[in-house]
């Protein structure tokens, strides 16, 4: 076998507090794709930044065709043939497609930029990649497909032996990732080793070589794409950590649910989740398990209008509701607890006070103020009911720890009394305790008579909390399943299921 | 209207409204006023303008970038504060030009490295480089400091005759000259593009490996080098250092450049439009001067008004597209 062109050897990354990559070994070879699995969180993009120069590892070492390097930057990378493309197109729309392939780069003659040598190069490398545009056109006239590519023909530009792609294709459609995978196969043809990040399995099934599944910061191991199976590939990503939260018992009214609060027909919205049907009783849980980029958060965004729907409708209690947005959700009785705590959910700069009553304000209108002994009723109601720490009314919320602020996010909501809760990855990056405490409100709340829709990362807690599992795979909806003996593994199956199984219902 | 935009990319769409603007001001003028349209009438709006270009040329450079600078005016008006006061006290000429041109230039990367450095906006840092320009005059004089050097006198009062019988001042050319090379730069050098490319997304244009932090500090000392220099020029113009010149002026510099087509979120414009910019604001002035019976507040309500009419235009191509 070859030599690899990149090998890094035991490094440790470290964030004040976090171990975000613990004595990772990684290598690539010249002319394969490599693909890097993992969950959110897991350190794919910590990686990708230690080997481009962003991040500096605490331990090991980075050796790039055999020679120890250590970047200071993506520029340095970038000249020693190591080439990164974004998920999020990271060119300048307002200038030239030419320009964008060469910036920084661009031909000169007498210490003027040669406009026509320019042209005549991008052209040239539009032509190497198969790609078919006007060098002189503006990029923003172009679609993120080609842009994606055009992003691809500059980092082709510079030579690189090295491509890593961190998740290209997240905003293509079937076609244009057709297209972005045969430019990729030219290049691996051509000796160029791609580093592929991407959360679509049959994507990666199609297009890798090689894979490495990262979880927690470590690697789980190295496999050739033959090697492993699917459902080898779903366990090694998402790990079995068993045994942490049992002492939580299964509710013993699960299973029943009353009327039907609200029923979505066909809904969808193109490039974010196929049309489905979902039907969520009062009373109930409904849990949303799929891997990331599967279309979870989008599929709860349409039910609570912050994203149009291209097609279907929803009905509550029985009637079409229309969907304007927000505004609209919130007076049908519909909450959305952001999986963004921090950027879409919270006021940091607020007090626990004011945060909480911030919704309970939105509903009633300006005119109609909180009385202040209201609100202290109510405030200190919820610190105690969903036990916020520190119990003071009058803490920045900016201050509190990961957990409580997810609480008092929570609390914020249910001062509203909404009678359908959408929470989304309400566990992510808290305590085990507080992750806890959050499963047994969800209960709570479900035996009120409140729906609750349940999105997780975590498949043994969605499937712990939920009366019915939806499953989600590749922005589709593939199955229901339902029922007390509902487990991990069926959940695990479907996600891991090769695609063309037409949508099943599993009864009890 | 439609032929021309047919042919021409969206992006000249902007600067091309403002030549017909500029064109149809004029041939309003011409129709309405004996002798407007006269080659002696353009002249004098370059004229009378050659600082305002300059400082247009500076500001067309910040707001590409997506920044603005604030502090154009009070830095015109302290240059010609320390021109004249320099002279008066016996420097040569050509130790004063100099002198200006440097202290302008320092001033803008003293603002140019805070707003990088310490990511301040740059709304607030030339804000206060305003007041702190604004204030430095008045250290040096709180009188109008009147110039008697006899170079600046030769240079102020010197004509070139064109073809035509057409005379301009030497400042006119000194304008043209800065309008020629920020054009250059802008356009044929690594440093112009980046400015664009700073201008149109900078987290991407850092991770394309560009020198972001140079253009961006960059960009505030060539505006400051181009307040000196427009300040000299119109030092050339009042033969006077006060630190009551050029109130408002960054306004008007600003004005040029949006009713010249660029985009205030940078990374859409061209000097010449920001040039093309100017001479509108210098028509509408002219025409008021040969109605003679409006008050020169007129200038400002029609130049309120343009400049509206110009924002509208440029939210719907950049909605259409």
């Amino acid at each position: 076998m070859t030599e690899p062109v990149v090998d890094i050897r035991g490094i440790s990354v470290e964030f004040p507090g976090v171990k975000a990559l613990q004595e990772v070994d990684f290598r690539l070879f010249p002319g394969e794709v490599h693909a890097l699995m993992g969950e959110n969180g897991a350190g794919k993009s910590t990686l990708i930044k230690a080997l481009t120069g962003v991040h500096r590892p605490v331990a090991g070492e980075v050796l790039l065709g055999g020679e120890r390097v250590a970047f200071a930057g993506p520029a340095q990378a970038q000249d020693a043939g190591i080439s990164t493309v974004y998920q999020e197109v990271a060119l300048c729309a307002n200038l030239t497609v030419a320009e964008n392939i060469l910036l920084g780069r661009e031909p000169r003659r007498f210490g003027a930029i040669n406009g026509r040598a320019m042209r005549a190069r991008a052209a040239e490398l539009l032509a190497r990649i198969g790609l078919r545009v006007d060098p002189r056109s503006t990029l923003a006239s172009h679609p993120i497909a080609i842009r994606q590519l055009v992003a691809i023909a500059r980092a082709v530009a510079i030579d690189a032996r090295v491509l890593v792609l961190d998740e290209p294709t997240s905003s293509l459609d079937a076609d244009e990732v057709a297209e972005l995978f045969r430019i990729v196969r030219v290049l691996r043809d051509e000796g160029v080793a791609v580093l592929f990040v991407s959360h679509f399995l049959d994507q990666v099934y199609e297009i890798a070589d090689r894979m490495t599944v990262l979880r927690n910061g470590r690697v789980v191991g190295e496999w050739t794409t033959a090697e492993l199976g699917r459902l080898e590939l779903v366990q090694a990503m998402l790990g079995r950590e068993l045994g942490v939260l049992d002492e939580l018992e299964h509710r013993p009214d699960k299973g029943r649910a009353g009327e039907p609060l609200l029923v979505a027909e066909q809904l969808g919205r193109k490039g974010a989740i196929a049309p489905f049907d979902l039907t969520i009783r009062r009373g109930e849980v409904v849990g949303l398990a799929g891997l990331l980029g599967s279309g979870r958060t989008e599929l709860a965004r349409l039910l609570y209008g912050a994203d149009k729907a291209d097609t279907g409708r929803v009905l509550v209690d029985g009637e079409p509701l229309k969907l304007r947005g927000p505004r609209a959700a919130i007076e049908a009785g519909i909450a959305f607890s952001s999986e963004d705590r921090k950027g879409e959910g919270l006021v940091a700069d607020l007090s626990v006070r004011d945060n909480l009553i911030l919704a309970m304000q939105a509903a009633r209108g300006w005119a109609r103020p909180v009385p202040r002994k209201q609100a202290d009723e109510l405030v200190a109601k919820y610190l105690k009911m969903l036990d916020i720490r520190p119990a003071d009314p009058d803490a920045l919320a900016g201050n509190l720890s990961g957990g409580n602020q997810q609480k008092l996010l929570l609390a914020r909501w249910l001062v509203t009394r909404p009678r359908l809760l959408v929470l989304d990855e309400p566990t992510r990056g808290i305590d085990v305790g507080a992750k806890a405490q959050i499963q047994k409100l969800v209960a709570e709340l479900a035996a009120d008579g409140m729906a609750v829709l349940f999105i997780s990362a975590e498949l043994e807690e969605v499937v712990r909390v939920s009366d019915r599992v939806v499953v989600l795979r590749d922005r589709r909806v593939v199955a229901e399943l339902s029922g007390v003996d509902l487990g991990v593994d069926d959940v695990v199956e479907l996600i891991a299921a090769t695609p063309g199984a037409e949508p099943e219902k599993v009864a009890s | 209207m439609t032929a021309l935009t047919a042919r021409a990319p969206s992006r000249f769409l902007p600067v091309i409204a403002t030549f017909v603007v500029f064109v149809a001001t004029f041939g309003v003028g011409s129709l309405r006023y004996e002798g407007f349209a006269t080659g002696q009438v353009v002249a004098n709006l370059f004229i009378d303008n050659a600082f305002l270009i300059v400082l247009a040329v500076g500001m067309t450079f910040v707001i590409l970038t997506g920044g603005i600078d604030l502090s154009v005016g009070s830095v015109v008006a302290l240059s010609t504060m320390i021109a004249a006061a320099a002279l008066r006290a016996g420097w040569p000429a050509w130790l004063v030009v100099p002198a200006v041109l440097a202290t302008g230039s320092a001033l803008g990367l003293l603002m140019g490295v805070v707003i990088h450095r310490f990511q301040v906006q740059p709304f607030i840092v030339t804000l206060a480089g305003m007041f702190l320009a604004r204030g430095l005059c008045f250290v040096i004089s709180v009188e109008s400091v009147s110039i008697k050097d006899p170079t600046f006198r030769a240079l102020a009062t010197g004509t070139l005759e064109l073809p035509g019988g057409v005379t301009i001042t030497h400042t006119v050319v000194i304008a043209l000259v800065a309008v020629a090379v920020a054009a250059y730069v802008l356009h044929l050098t690594r440093f112009g593009r980046t400015v664009y490319a700073v201008g149109g997304s900078e987290s991407s244009a850092r991770l394309m490996g560009l020198r972001t932090g140079r253009v961006k500090v960059g960009v505030y000392v060539i505006s400051g080098f181009c307040s000196a220099l427009a300040g000299l020029l119109f030092s050339l113009y009042m033969l006077s250092g006060y630190g009551l010149h050029a109130v408002g002026m960054e306004l008007d510099a600003i004005a040029a450049v949006v009713v010249g087509g660029s985009l205030l979120s940078g990374g859409v414009g061209f000097v010449v439009g920001s040039v093309a910019g100017v001479l509108v604001l210098g028509t509408i002035q002219t025409l008021i001067s040969f109605q003679g019976t409006l008050s020169s507040w007129w200038t400002k309500i029609v130049i309120g008004v343009l400049l509206l009419a110009f924002i509208v235009l440029q939210r719907l191509i950049v909605r259409r597209s």
